[in-house]
This record gives structure tokens, sequence and C-alpha cells, in this order.
């Protein structure tokens, strides 16, 4: 049995919609992964920080601002700094298509707009972490 | 022992008839119990909803039939004429970019018969920061209009007579600011305080419970509020100095009924501390009104705004003793919930709007919004908020349905749900009461764990198919989603905002600045009313994160209780 993936979650800028956030948390907890949730109003280099010493595998940004442009590449420097681009970084907001692709260009994970179910994003990050993992550890 | 045979013929009469109805009643139930039944859940709240209403429904309870429009306890409306005398008001929430272009949107929506203005600000407003504070990189203009000085206010309402508009702005934490940038734009226009009309949301409680938009701890946020309700009872006589609001914790996941008693609840917290303020009552219970959101489950939201008004009446004259009947009448704004539309098939969400709407119109609204289909994808074109405000002209000059009065007074069902959703707003304050109240309730974090439960089970019924949601699991299409244009904010109302503000700061008297800041801190600390303070520091341009930092210093910062 591998180990259970650490996930953060986080809430950067200044965007109090958590709704999401919270929903996701707890369904990736019930799913067997390890869950810290940041709380709200965070700034990249307190969700980088916060990756980084709670040594997670997986970042999920959730962002409704429409800041997602500036806040998505700012996480994944700040953890490219600290030499932590293995981090997976992925999320969901409000976010057109366009600006998901855009991201995705600049080395983010897959991003989640709504209505999408849980699952994918559970089925998302387990199949991210089996082919990072090592085979039988 | 009295038997039919004894009673007058008439009564007997009734009595078979009635016993009749039981009987056709328990055959219909057997009938639907032995059926198939399709396996989904028929309520958007916990209660179970039957399949059948009728007069036995209502047993117990006479619904509304002794009650018309206009009188206590106001079930059917606060208006005797009802939308026969005046209209709602269409009234669409808005704001993005700088205040230059939120300005021209302004005037495109009054020119196309739009009869109040809603003032939509950027995160860093909301939050009381400056355009140009390192917090507010990457949100400047994103999601509303950036409003950081009185400058950024008159250029807000340039060319649009604040005597003649009524003004609505959702704003919360640093709502005594912008509401002071406001009044004091209006007199740089020549308009006094006392002929200004309109509403500031400032409804910090459910910030704490849903919304998030907060500066201070709780209790100096409340003394805030307080002092708006003295300074505006004495000075600013037709303003709403609150909207107490239930959209937002509706749309982070409460049920209708939780929606209704969280929100009333915060209601009675404020009357309460007006009371202990020492303020009559009826000075200031006139100018607060209320804030509903108007989800899909049609009859309930009906039921809701109902039930909504018979309350609040009920606690404002039996329990506050308030004696003038317009503080028992709770005046409220709807609007659609932004929380049903769907990303997938987008124009079905006009749909969705059109539904929504017409409940909030049966259910006696004042002012109502109606959203845009594009706003799960990002803020709505002109396009689009165009056939969003259609779809309430539609409402008011085609369908006939503002031509009645409580059209569904009466309905069994209607009245039923009316009578248990206040029956659950009651218990509900029965357990807030348990929690110590609702500052404490906040404070636990009890109020957000039972939405955020609220939220869980929702998304759960969805995941399962016990709840249908039209192109998102249910009548899905493999195609690439309907092609809309999207409205684009880009970086440059950020860039204007910064120089505006290099340039405000170079070009005003420093040293009086820094002196009214000083007395706000002074007045802050002691129990003076800061209105006249903060409308000092308007007038001589001191920015809003200026206004906010200087309250801070002497409140400190709320800190929120973190949980999932």
């Amino acid at each position: 049995m591998s180990r259970p993936i650490r996930v953060l979650v986080a809430k950067p800028g200044l965007d109090g919609h958590d709704r999401g956030a919270k929903v996701v948390a707890a369904a990736l907890r019930d799913a067997g992964m390890e869950v810290i949730y940041t709380g709200l109003h965070q700034t990249p280099e307190m969700i980088a920080t916060a990756a980084v010493q709670e040594d997670v595998d997986v970042v999920g940004l959730s962002v409704l601002s429409g800041a997602h442009m500036t806040l998505f590449p700012r996480v994944r420097a700040l953890l490219a700094e600290q030499g932590r681009d293995d981090i997976l970084i992925t999320g969901g907001g409000i976010i057109p298509a366009e600006d998901m692709a855009a991201l995705e260009a600049l080395g983010v994970g897959k991003l989640f707009g709504p209505g999408t179910p849980t699952t994918d994003l559970i089925d998302y990050i387990r199949s991210w972490f089996a082919a990072r993992e090592p085979q039988g550890t | 022992m009295t038997t039919p045979m004894d009673l007058d013929p008439t009564v007997a009469a009734m009595q078979e008839e009635l016993d009749q109805l039981r009987n056709e009643v328990a055959a219909c139930r057997a009938r639907y119990d032995a059926g198939a039944v399709r396996d989904i859940s028929y309520a958007n709240s916990a209660d179970a909803v039957a399949p059948l209403y009728t007069a036995l429904d209502l047993e117990g309870s006479a619904g509304t039939a002794f009650e018309v429009p206009g009188r206590f306890p106001f079930t059917r409306g606060i208006h005797p004429t009802g939308y026969r005398g005046k209209l709602w008001t269409m009234r669409q929430f808005a704001g993005f970019g700088s205040a230059k272009e939120t300005n021209a949107r302004y005037k495109f929506l009054l020119g196309q018969g739009t009869t109040g203005l809603s003032v939509a600000f950027d995160f860093p407003t909301l939050m009381g920061y400056d355009s140009d504070h390192p917090r507010s990189e990457g949100e400047v203009g994103k999601c509303g209009v950036a409003i950081s000085s009185l400058a950024d206010m008159e250029q807000l309402f340039d060319g649009i007579p604040l005597d003649q508009v009524s003004t609505s702005m959702t704003i919360n934490g640093p709502a005594i600011i912008l509401w002071c940038f406001y009044i004091a734009a209006a007199e740089k226009q020549g308009v006094r305080p006392e002929q200004l009309r309109g509403t500031v949301q400032n409804d910090i409680l459910k910030e704490y419970m849903a919304q998030h938009a907060w500066c201070f701890p709780i209790e100096p946020a409340l003394r805030l509020i307080v002092d708006m309700f003295e300074y505006g009872a004495q000075h600013v006589p037709q303003w709403n100095t609150i909207s107490i609001s239930g959209y937002h914790i509706r749309e982070a996941g409460a049920t209708a009924a939780q929606e209704l008693a969280f929100t009333l609840a915060d209601g009675f917290t404020y009357v309460e501390r007006g009371i202990a303020r020492g303020l009559d009552v009826d000075t200031f219970a006139p100018r607060l009104s209320f804030f509903w959101d108007v989800h899909n489950d049609f009859f309930e939201e009906i039921a809701k705004l109902r039930a909504a008004r018979r309350i609040w009446a009920r606690h404002l004259k039996e329990r506050y003793g308030a004696k003038d009947p317009r503080s028992w009448m709770m005046r409220f704004h709807s609007q659609t919930a932004g929380v049903t539309l769907t990303a997938q098939q987008p124009m079905n969400n006009v749909v969705r709007v059109a539904y929504q709407a017409l409940a909030a119109v049966l259910g006696g609204t004042q002012s109502l919004h109606t959203n845009s289909m594009d706003e799960t994808l990002a803020l709505p074109t002109e396009q689009a908020v165009q056939v969003a405000l259609r779809t309430q002209q539609v409402l008011a000059f085609e369908t006939g349905v503002p031509n009645v009065i409580d059209p569904l007074g009466g309905s069994y069902y209607v009245e039923r749900l009316t009578d248990q959703l206040e029956a659950d707003a009651e218990a509900l304050f029965a357990q807030i009461a348990e929690q110590g109240g609702v500052v404490a309730g906040l404070e636990t974090g009890w109020f957000q764990r039972k939405i955020a439960e609220s939220a869980a089970r929702q998304q759960w019924e969805i995941e399962q198919q016990r709840r249908h949601i039209v192109g998102v699991n249910a009548f899905t299409t493999e195609e690439e989603g309907l092609e809309i244009p999207l409205l684009k904010i880009d970086e440059q109302a950020a860039r204007e905002q910064a120089a505006a503000l290099a340039r405000l700061r170079g070009a005003r008297d420093e040293a009086r600045c820094q002196a009214q800041l000083a007395r706000l801190r002074e007045a802050a600390r002691g129990t003076e009313n800061v209105v006249p303070f903060i409308l000092d520091c308007a007038r001589s341009y001191c920015t809003l994160y200026e206004i906010r930092a200087a309250l801070e210093d002497v409140f400190g910062a709320y800190r929120e209780p973190v949980f999932f």
C-alpha cells in the first residue's frame, strides 16, 4: 500500500468564495488523501511556504475572482524557486477555457470548472501520483 | 357523548364532507405509496414534500385566509397596492475595471430602462485595500469597480445626478468608508445627504458566516454599523443603512430554511445592538432592508419570502416592541441564484433565471437583479446583461403576473410551506440561542459548519444522481461548449489606478490628511460616532486603505476559524 497523497487546498488572493474549496477538501479527504486547508485570503508566498513546510504532493488553488492569471503562475514560480517544481499545481474556479489552456502551457496542471464531479479531480490526482511514484513503493 | 345526530344538520354535512376528503386523500396517498416513484430528491431543503396538498394540510392554521397585503403581519406583501401601485425596481448589479468604464456601463443601463444603480466593487475595495496596495495585485477591477478614494467615487457618478437615482452599494467590511465617499461625492454635486436614496449592504455578520470580505473583528465591526444606523437616522433619512443578506449564505450552501433563519437571526442581532446603544427601535428599524437569494425550488422560494415578512413583523412588534408599522415591514431586494447557473450549455441559464425571477415577483420582492447567462464563465457582457434585464421586462409587461397581489395566497401548498418554513426558522432560532447567539456561533464556527455540511450534501446528491442538473449530470452533450463572447478585464485599470493614486497623493494637503486620520483614531478609541470623522477624511482625499488602516490600528484584524 502506498503512502497517502498529501494535498494543500488553498484560497489565494482576496476572494472569499470558499464553498468549492471546502467541498473539494472534504471530498479529497473522504477519498483517503491527507488534506490541509489554508483558510482564506492567502498570499502566493504564504501558500508556497505552507506547501514546502507541509511537504505536500499537490497544491489545489481555488480562484473565483478573475485573478487566476496572476495567482497560479506566482505560486508555481515560488515553488520552483524553492526547488519544488515537482509539486502538482491544480485547481478550479471561474476560469475561461482559453485561460485554462494558457495556464497549462505555463506548467500548471489540469484546472476544473463549475459542475465538475469531485470524482474527476480525485481520479486526476491519483493517476498523476501513480505516474510519478516509482512502482512498488 | 356527542354524535353527528345531535349536531346541527349543516355542521353534520360539513363533517361528512371533511371525512370524505380525509378518505379520498388517504386513498390518494395509498395509491401514491403503492405506485412507482422516481428515485430522486424532491426537495432542495431537508424537509420532505408531499405529492398532494389539500385543506387538511392547513388544519390548525388559517394560512392567510384573513390577511390582506399592507397589514400586519405582511405575509401577503408590504404594499396594499402590490405591483399595481409600483412595479419592483429593476436593479442590475454592475461594476468592472475603472470608475470611468463603470460610469459608462451605468449610463448604458439607465438608457436601457434600468431604474436603480447597483455598484459591484472589486475584491481589493471589498477588503478595504487601495488599488496600489501589494495585496491588490492581479485583482484590480476584475470582479467589480476599483474605488480607492473620493476622487474615484466622483468619477463613478460623473454626469449621474445623485438626487435622482437610488444607488445600492454591495460593500460590507469597509462599508462605512465607501458610504462616506458617496455622501462626499454627492456634496460635490451640490446634493445634500437628506436627498440621497439608496442602500449600503453593510451586513458584516453574513460576511463572517459566508461571504468573507471582512476588515475588523466582530465587536468593533458591529459598533461601526450601529454608528451608521445612528448617523443615517439623523442625517441621511432616506438611506437604507443595511441590507441584511441571505444571498451569500445561500450561495455558500445553506438550505432555504437556513438562509431564512440565519439571516433573520443576523437582523435581530442588529436590532438588539441598536437598542443596546440606546436608540429607539422605531428610529432605525424602518431603514433596515433585506436581500434574498431566489433559488430553483420554485414554490419553496415563494414561501420563504412570504414567511420572512411574517417572521420579521412578528418579532419586531412582539419581541422588540416596535410601534411604527414601517419597522414591522420587511422590504427586500432579490437576486436570482448565481450558484444554480451552469458553465455547461450556458444558454439554459436564461431559462433558470426566468423561473427564479418569476418566483421573486410572486414572493413580492421590492427590487430584483436577474443574473446573466455567462456568469459562471466571466463577468457578463453587455448583450448578456441586456437579456437578463429583458427577462424582467417581459415578466413585468407581458405575462400579467404583477396584476394581482400575492396570487398564490390561499394555495394549500404555498400556505403550508410558508407555515413550515416559519416553524423551521423558529426551531433554528432556538438552536442559535443554544449556541449563545449569532456572535458566539460565528466564533465557534457553528454557522460556517452548518453551511459547509449543506453544501457537501448537495454535491453528494448531484454526484449520486439524486438531483439532476440539466446539462451537468443529465442531458449532457458531447460536443464542445457553445461559444459565447466573454468580457475580458486586462491590467489597464490597475495601471491607471496606480497612476491616479500617485497623482492624488501628490496633489492633496498631506498634513490635513494626517491630522484627520489622527482624529479618526482618537474617535475610534472612544465611544463617539465615527461617521463624521470618516467623512472628514474622505473630503480630504484620504484613501480607502489609509482610513481602514487607521481603524485597524485601534480595532485590530479579524482571524477566521479555519476548518472544512
